[in-house]
Order: C-alpha cells, then structure tokens, then sequence
C-alpha cells in the first residue's frame, strides 16, 4: 500500500519542529508500525538525508520505550497494544497519517519523535518501593499467604509499562494513571501497607512538581492504555491520599 | 598458577560459597563511602547489583543506553525464574536444580558455580516477595509454581507472562530507593565506548551522552559490566533493537578473554519470520510448552496442502499428526531443553513437513489442553454432563488466565486466533551463554573488571534451562557481587578518589573520538542495517543451528571481508556531537561484526557438539549430539590479539568432583 506520511521533524530541544510530508510505498500488512518507519528512515538515508529519529527498543509491547501519537492517539487506532505492535493491516492504501509525538508540558522534546519522559523516573524515585534491603535476609516467601485476588490485582496494576500514553492522551496532561498504578500495586500487599501513608504523599507530591495536571475523570488514559490499566487504580489513589492527609 | 584461575574455594561442594564468604576481606561502613562502582547496564543483573552495593554504602552510578532502567530487555522474560523451595513436595532440592542445570547445560559449566546458584535461589524468592514482586497464587495465598523444560519438578515461579518485568521493576524499585538516598547517580540515554585501565585495573568508562553526544570520563575503582547478550550479532533475534555486545567487546579489547562465544541458545517457541522487512521476533514463552503440544503433520502431502492453504490445521485426524517430541522423547515429551526441541523442529522442517508459506513453522496446539481444562473446570463449578461447546468455553478460560497476555501478543502479530487454531512456532535466537570470562568472583581477566547476568559465561554451559536466566541475572546482582567485589575493593580504602585527567583517560576518549569520526567518514554507500542484516545472514546460515567445518571457514572469510567493506563505505548520517542513532546503530555494529568473526572461530575449534552448538560432522545415528569430554571438557576462553582470526585460545579444564560425566538423554 502506499501512505501519505505527515512527520513531527525536531533539531533538538531549542529548536522549532514542524511538520514534513513524505510519501512511502511498498508497505505490507505484515509490518509492524516501526518497521514501516524502518523503510521510511532507509529511503531516507539513501537520499543523504537525515533519518527521523523515534523511541523503540524490545519491539514486543514490553519494554514501553516506543511512544508516538499517531492520527491523534497515543500508540494509534488499535486497542491494548503500543506503537511497535500496531500492524499496518491496520491502515488502508491512501492512507494519511500524522505522525507526532507524546504531548505534555512534563515530557520535553528531546529530538523529532522522541521525548524526555524522565519525570516519570522520579515520581518513582519518591516513593515507588518498598524500603527493604537486599540482601537476601528476610523472611520465607510462604511466611504471608496472600489473598488470590487481592495479588491478581496487584499485578494487573503492576503491568503498566511506563509508557506515557495515558498523559498524551490526558487533555489535561494527567499522570495520575501512571502514578495510581504504582501505589495500587503496592497498597493492594500487605508488604506494600507499612509505608502506605508517605509514599502516596511523596509520589502525589513528585508528580505535581514535575507539572503533570489533574485528574478530571474524562477516563481516555484508560482507553488508550496499552496494558489496560483501569481507572479504578486513580480512585484507589485518591482513597489512600485522603486517608494519609487525614493522618497528617 | 596460570592466568585461568578460577578461584574456586576448596571444601565440599556444598560448603563452598559459605566458607568463601567467611573468608574474603569486607570493607568497612565508613570506607565503603570513599569507594566508586560503576555498573553498565541497569538489568536484573545490574540494577540488581547497583542497588545492593549502593544499599552497603558505596557509591554507585549506573549507566544504561536506555531512557530508564525500567527499560532492559530482562523486561522482556516472561515465563518464570527457578528456584528449589521444594514448596510443591515433588523432590526438588538445591542439589536437584544444581544437577539439572549442569546437566542441562551439558555438561560444560562450573560446578561450583551453578552449586553457588541453586544454593541462593530460595533466597531470590524471598527478596523479591518481600518486595512487592506480585508472584502468582494460589487460591490458599501460597506462591504457585509451574514447570520448564529440562526437568522433572515444578520449581518455576511467575507472574502471569510477564515474570521478567516484575522482577526488573522490583530491581528498579530497588535502584530507585537507593537514587532517592542520593547513593546511586543514574546516567540514563548513555552508552560505555570504552573501558579506561590504569596500572593494568580496570578505573572507568568513556561514555557518550546520546542525547547531547558529549563524551565524557567517569572514573571508579571497579567496573561492573551487565551489559546482557550478545544475540543481535543474528541480526533477527529475540533480543531489543539496542541489546549490543559493545561495552564486553570493548573490555575484550583490552584484555578481558571472551568465553565460549559459540554457546547460543536458539530457542524452540518463536513466531517464525513474515517477510524480508522483519526488525525483530518475538518469543512465545516456553511456559507455553506445560500444556501445548507440537506437531507437523504426519504425511508429507498435508503439510503441502496446509502450505498452500488447501487443508485447515484442525481438519487433520489424530492419526495424521505426528507430535515428534512425545515420539522421540517419552520421559519429557514437549518439556525437552530447549536445543533439543529447535534442531527437532529444524529437522522436522528440514524434511520438508513445515506448516507456513516459507516452510519454516510447526504448530504448537492447545486443543488438547483446552478441553481437559474445561472438564476439570465443569466439575469444579458444578457442571454435570457439560456439552462440547461449554467444555470449549471453559476451557479456553482456564487458557486465558494462565497465558492470555502470550495469545493476545501472538494474534497482534500473526492475525490469527491462537485458541480456535494451533500456533505457529519456529526457533529463533534468544541467549548467549557464552561471555566475558569470569572467575568464582564474577571478575574477567582484567582486575576491578566484573561481569554479572547473561554479559558473563559462567553457569550456563553449552545450553540454558528455561526460568535459569532470571534466577542467574538476581543471583549475580543481588547476592554473589556485592560480596565478592568487596574482597577486591578492600585495597582500595586508601587509594582516594580516581582522577580522569590522566593520560590514560585522555587516550581512551581520544581514541573513541577517532573511531567515531572513522565511522561518519565513511565513503557513505550502504545503510548500518545493509551490513547488520549481511551479517546476520551468514551467522543464521553458517553458524546458526547446524554448524559444520566448511561453512564455518566460509563464516569467518566472509565476515572479514563484510567488516572491511562497513569501515569503508558505511554512510552514517549527522554529526557526532548531537543526538544520532544511527551512529549509535554504527557503533555497536562495528564490534559485533569483529564478535561474529570469533564466533565463527570459536565454533569451528570445538570438534563436537554440545548443547547449543550442533556440528553436523558429530552426531549419533538418531541424530543427537555427540559430545567429546576427552578433549573439549574445557571452557575456551579467547584472548585479543588485534583481529579476531588472531585471537589466542585459553583453556579452563571443568573438574567434576561431584557428578558423573553422562550422555545427556530425554528418551
């Protein structure tokens, strides 16, 4: 099939960007999303030109290194995957397609598709663990029996991949999804409670000091999140940040 | 004592690592503070590490070319990690996961290595759990287990499918606590160019911020490389886009010996390739093996109409397929190691009975599992005399919950419905159990230079066991490392902060200068991929699964000239002081070009076949591989000697003491 390509092209961080028009042909149904850009950046290298530069790495939906906003939506039209597993079986000969990248005000452009998302390291950095050594000298993993459901839902919780598509996808560039996540996992263990009170304090904190907005319950994040997070985790947050502001 | 010693403590096996422990020098509190670490790569292995060394007091910086740790490809392992807690009562022990590691790994590993592993493998469960790690459950809230290939007991762990990202989030979690307290200074979008030696110890790293392209010097009085892999030499593997060989080939470079390069896990249960534009493929777990079946069909001219698309796989009668691995293996069937199932699968296909377009695929069935789950499940819930539809129906749920995330990958992928009809399933390149030649302490051949996870060679053998990379990558991080290096350091407590303005420094970034400008100097025809693909070809082709001694000097020739030709005519895009990926592809091509070429080299000196490494020139009548404990009972470790064909082989004997040395059977 043969696409009409409109690109986010970036110097740098300091540099205006804007959009370019390429045409591609050749593109099978068979190749990932990234892989169509492969093409792209191949023809383009052929031409002496600079290829366009985006975030990817394992290529299996894991890792949630690949980002892009594609026709508007984070990770594009398909549901429950990221970018690199989006297949142009997807997209229809003739096809435009605006290509940008993850829009938020916490996530600078770093270079044409890609952003800096290292805001989300450190609302991790503020509270996202449990503070025990490593040294191995703990307890017997069986010494706690864990309610079934209560783990099943700590690990749904636990699947979110980092990727950012739930503040992209925010109006109000929100990463309470992201955050909600984090604390769910680890509120929803016993092992997580002790240290419950601080850690929704000082990653709520984190998270307003990096400039994400509010949550105004429009529910997108939980549409376009490719893990399938659901919203119930935000509601839990704020349970848990009522109770520890409570608790002073 | 030779330049090989493996330093491996004296006293019964089982004692070994205890006794050691008690013996080595610590370092203490106080001075701990005035000692740097760097640690490359931040994956289980390294985050692992990084966090407990930190955690200890000293002072880490981790680096990793990701844009945060959360992001190493150990993120990727999905079924499970191994541990002997022997919570299911089936007879596990630390002795029983030692021998079948060993055993697994036939026969070329280190005893008292892997006996060291098994023994810190209840341990691992514990932290993680302790943690947070959400492992999966039982309805009573005990950790449930499942099997893995290789062995007899159920001693896997897991969290859903996606046990490799949980455990790399805790370790992350784990980094992270220690970046709050100030401990860690995490260099994230940056890549190690080179290692800096100063009086023969390893001191520090040249690394390259990838988005500003500054180089910069960053010193400390030991280097930790867990760099991972290096699969991607195949071009298509299961490996991520960035997993490259760079920073172990640099630290070989300069005089760290690179072990058993051949050692490659090809692994049974991939998605086979689709087309010409493929980037990467993507791995099925082989938890998938505990309930899926695999067959071809039975009679040649079935595969050609499932070929053709004339016959439906589901169409075809019991009696019409022919499940090779429960004909040829009875004792484990479906669960054989994972070499023994990719050259079966390759000979099955070989023999003309592959089920895709190119050939090149076997099925991996669920019916079977589908609908003994969904008896069990209608007895369970009170169903009496279910219908075949109900039992199909609660059947595919049971399927769903134990792997749905695996399904819904494969249907992304393919566009097919794995639960209504069978998967199709080829080998692909997924490990490398050789790697930077390491001693009982985790250190190469250069002093203050440590290697831990898959960077390294050593616990392994010539095969890994599924769920074993996990457990080694934690092993090393968390429990091995931050004691051994300690010994090491305690000489360091007086040498102070290490400078970077030497000229030992000054060369190494001058030379990683050069060889960047060398890279974007090229005469500017062919793309980075252009030569990475070439040479993945000649590595699937000639030293892929089935290796013999023509096709493997052809390897070696032609790399040589394929690396020539990349020097001189590469085009490489950009400049070198900004952000630039691909002469960040350029790079880390460069050295798995020179890594191919040892590879080749490697593979064509060890005159048997063992494990992973299949020379068609030693094999039984059935077909299996023939292994030669009389000369090659050895670990080959390659010395840097300017081009790769000049490399000098060192031999490390592997002493048995503990287990006889036996014909690996699975029958």
């Amino acid at each position: 099939m043969k696409l009409y390509l409109k690109i986010w092209r970036q110097k740098d961080a300091s540099s205006p960007g804007k959009i370019v028009d390429y045409t591609l042909d050749g593109v099978e149904g068979d190749m990932s999303f990234l892989e169509m850009l492969d093409i792209l950046n191949e023809d383009l290298i052929s031409k002496g030109e600079e290829p366009v530069e985006f975030d990817h790495d394992c290529r299996e939906g894991i890792c949630g290194t690949c980002s892009l906003q594609i026709n508007g939506e984070p990770h594009g039209p398909d549901r429950l995957v990221t970018t690199c597993q989006l297949h142009m079986r997807k997209f229809n000969d003739g096809d435009t397609i605006v290509i940008e990248p993850f829009r938020a005000k916490a996530f600078p452009v770093i270079k044409d598709l890609i952003v800096d998302r290292s805001a989300f390291d450190r609302i991790q950095q503020a509270g996202g663990y449990i503070s025990v050594n490593t040294s191995g000298n703990t307890v017997d993993a069986n010494t706690i029996p864990i309610n079934k459901y209560a783990a099943d839902e700590a690990m749904d919780a636990a699947t979110c991949i980092g990727c950012g598509a739930c503040v992209a996808a925010c109006k109000n560039a929100s990463a309470m999804l992201f955050t909600s996540a984090k604390v769910s996992q680890f509120a929803l263990l016993p092992q997580g409670r002790v240290e419950a009170t601080e850690r929704v304090q000082n990653m709520v904190r984190q998270m307003d000091l990096e400039g994400f907005g509010n949550c105004t319950n429009t529910g997108a994040c939980e549409v376009e999140c490719p893990k399938g997070i659901s919203l119930t985790n935000i509601a839990r947050m704020n349970r848990e940040y009522l109770a520890a502001t409570c608790k002073g | 004592m030779g330049i090989l010693d493996s330093k491996i403590p004296s006293g019964p096996l089982a004692d070994k690592w205890t006794k050691h422990k008690n013996d080595i020098n610590l370092v203490n509190p106080a001075n701990k503070r005035n000692i740097d670490i760097i640690v490359v790569g931040t994956g289980l292995a390294g985050g692992a590490a990084a966090a407990t060394l930190a955690e200890l007091g000293y002072n880490v910086k981790t680096f990793c070319y990701q844009d945060s740790p959360r992001r190493a490809h150990s993120i990727a392992a999905q079924g499970g990690i191994n541990a002997a807690k022997n919570y299911q009562g089936d007879g596990d022990s630390n002795y029983r996961l030692f021998y079948d590691t060993i055993k697994g790994g036939d026969y070329r590993s280190r005893e008292a290595n892997v006996y060291r592993l098994a023994e810190v493998s209840g341990n691992i469960i514990d932290q993680c759990v302790a943690q947070g790690v959400p492992f999966a459950r039982e309805y009573g809230g005990m950790l449930d287990n499942r099997s893995f290939g290789g062995v007899l007991v159920s001693r896997t762990f897991y969290a859903k499918g996606q046990t490799g990202q949980q455990l790399l989030l805790g370790a992350y979690a784990a980094m992270n606590r220690q970046i709050n307290r100030g401990k860690i200074q995490a260099f994230n979008r940056h890549e190690m160019m080179d290692l800096v030696l100063v009086d023969g110890k390893a001191r520090g790293i040249i690394a390259r911020d990838l988005v500003s392209g500054e180089i910069e010097r960053h010193s400390a009085h030991a280097v930790v490389l867990a760099t991972g892999g290096y699969g991607n030499v195949f071009f298509l593997s299961t490996n991520a886009m960035g997993s490259n060989v760079m920073a172990a080939w640099r630290a070989h470079r300069k005089g760290a010996f690179f072990a058993n390069p051949c050692f490659t896990q090809i692994h049974p249960t991939c998605i086979p390739v689709s087309g010409e534009h493929q980037s990467k493929l993507t791995l099925m777990s082989e938890s998938l093996r505990n309930d899926g079946r695999i067959w071809v069909p039975a009679k040649k001219e079935d595969a050609i109409a499932i070929r053709e698309g004339k016959l439906k796989p589901t169409e075809l009668a019991e009696e019409d397929r022919d499940y090779y691995l429960e004909r040829r293996y009875p004792a484990f069937g479906n669960l054989v190691p994972r070499d023994v199932a990719s050259r079966a699968a390759k000979e099955r296909c070989d023999a003309g009975f592959g089920v895709n377009k190119t050939g090149e695929a076997v099925f991996l069935d669920f019916a079977s599992a589908i609908e003994r789950y969904g008896k069990e499940k209608a007895l369970t819930s009170g169903i009496k005399n279910p219908d075949k539809a109900t039992i199909t129906k609660l059947g595919e749920e049971v399927v769903e919950a134990k792997y749905g995330n695996l399904f819904q990958m494969y249907e992304k992928i393919v566009d097919q419905n794995p639960y209504k009809t069978p998967m199709m399933i080829y080998p692909a390149v997924h490990y490398t159990m050789g790697g930077l030649w390491v001693d009982y302490n985790l250190q190469t051949t250069i002093p203050g230079c440590y290697s831990a996870g898959e960077a390294n060679f050593s616990d392994h053998g010539a095969n890994r066991l599924g769920a074993s990379a996990l457990m080694q990558g934690l092993a090393d991080g968390y429990f091995v490392l931050p004691y051994t290096i300690g010994d090491y350091l305690s000489d360091d407590i007086r040498t102070g902060a290490i400078p970077t303005d030497t000229k030992e420094f000054e060369e190494a970034e001058q030379q990683v200068r050069e060889r960047m400008e060398k890279l974007t100097g090229g005469s500017g025809i062919h793309s980075v991929d252009y030569y990475h693909k070439k040479l993945g070809k000649i590595m699937w082709n000639k030293c892929g699964m089935a290796r013999n001694e023509k096709e493997l000097k052809e390897a070696i020739e032609e790399i040589s000239a394929l690396r020539k030709d990349f020097w001189e005519n590469v085009k490489v895009p950009g400049s070198i002081d900004s952000k630039n990926q691909e002469l960040e592809k350029a790079g880390r091509v460069a050295d798995f070009l020179e890594l191919g070429e040892l590879f080749a080299k490697d593979a064509l000196h060890r005159n048997e076949s063992c494990g992973g490494h299949f020379r068609e020139e030693y094999q039984t009548e059935e077909g299996e591989a023939l292994r030669d404990d009389k000369n090659f009972k050895y670990v080959a470790a390659w010395e840097y000697k300017g081009e790769p064909k000049d490399a000098k082989l060192h031999k490390e004997d592997l002493v048995y003491e503990n287990i006889e040395l036996k014909t690996r059977s699975y029958k």
